[in-house]
């Protein structure tokens, strides 16, 4: 099987998993149906060079965040199946009408291409990682250009743990 | 090669969860469909990253350090708001309504 097979079956897989996530009437159902579809993104990582993302995408997307997900849904009890909150049918043409025009829009980009002038000969990844190892071609550049952004990341993340702690107080 | 069928995957991902967004009412669905156009644009940033270098990769890291801590905030108002309405469903939080 080639790689455009594979790859093509992984994103049907991710498409279908989206399609069933926000259609399950139970929240667990659509959490998880999105770790389907994680998973499958992961999967199209490792196709497109990119092996620490796609155990990044698993370890903390499917991994952490999903679990917190999962772990509220519980916690609130939405796990039985109650009434629909699917909106209505006036709800659902304009959700469907919205959604084909974005694809409309977006449908130039199964032909895109980066320009010429810029974009790096085929293989330039896979040297880079051959040569710095596959975590260090990643991790060379963010704690060089990147170091301010990630720095900052840190700051926005001690600022998430702040406000989660407030928020799950007794009283605000 | 697989630049093209990614970022068509990365489309059909994005609309279905602005679809769901628009679709659903029940808070949770709506955060997790947010998820899911992360994940899209997470696609497209790692797909461009073949063609113009690895930066696209770092962007991704950054992307789900701020999902992580979206996830971690918003959820923890979720719970807020349930203690006050007893409820996650949109169409009772409508304090600000006319």
């Amino acid at each position: 099987m080639s790689t455009l097979t594979v790859f093509w079956i992984f994103g049907v897989i991710a498409m279908l998993g989206g399609l069933l996530c926000i259609t399950r009437r139970s929240p667990i159902g659509s959490a998880l149906w999105l770790v389907v579809t994680l998973f499958a993104l992961a999967a199209m990582f490792v196709l497109l060079d990119a092996q620490f993302l796609a155990a990044l995408q698993v370890l903390v997307y499917a991994g952490a965040i999903m679990v917190l997900f999962l772990f509220v849904i519980m916690l609130l009890n939405l796990g039985r199946p109650g009434p629909s909150d699917i909106r209505g049918t006036m709800g659902i043409g304009v959700a469907i009408v919205l959604a084909g025009v974005l694809l409309f829009q977006l449908r130039v980009l199964g032909t895109a291409a980066p320009p010429e002038a810029i974009a790096l000969p085929p293989g330039t990844m896979a040297a880079l990682q051959q040569r710095e190892g596959i975590i260090g071609s990643v991790a060379g550049p963010l704690f060089d250009a990147y170091l301010i952004p990630f720095e900052i990341a840190s700051v926005l993340l001690l600022a998430a743990i702040v406000g989660a702690v407030v928020l799950a107080k007794k009283r605000l | 090669m697989l630049l093209g069928p990614a970022l068509a995957i990365s489309a059909v991902l994005f609309t279905l969860g602005v679809a769901g967004v628009l679709l659903r009412r029940n808070v949770i669905v709506i955060f997790i469909c947010v998820e899911l156009m992360l994940n899209a644009v997470n696609l497209t940033f790692v797909a461009l990253s073949q063609h113009l270098g690895v930066g696209g990769q770092v962007f991704v890291f950054f992307v789900m350090a701020v999902a992580a801590a979206e996830a971690a905030v918003g959820l923890a108002i979720i719970l807020a708001v349930y203690r006050h309405q007893r409820s996650v469903d949109l169409q009772n939080m409508r304090l600000l309504k006319g």
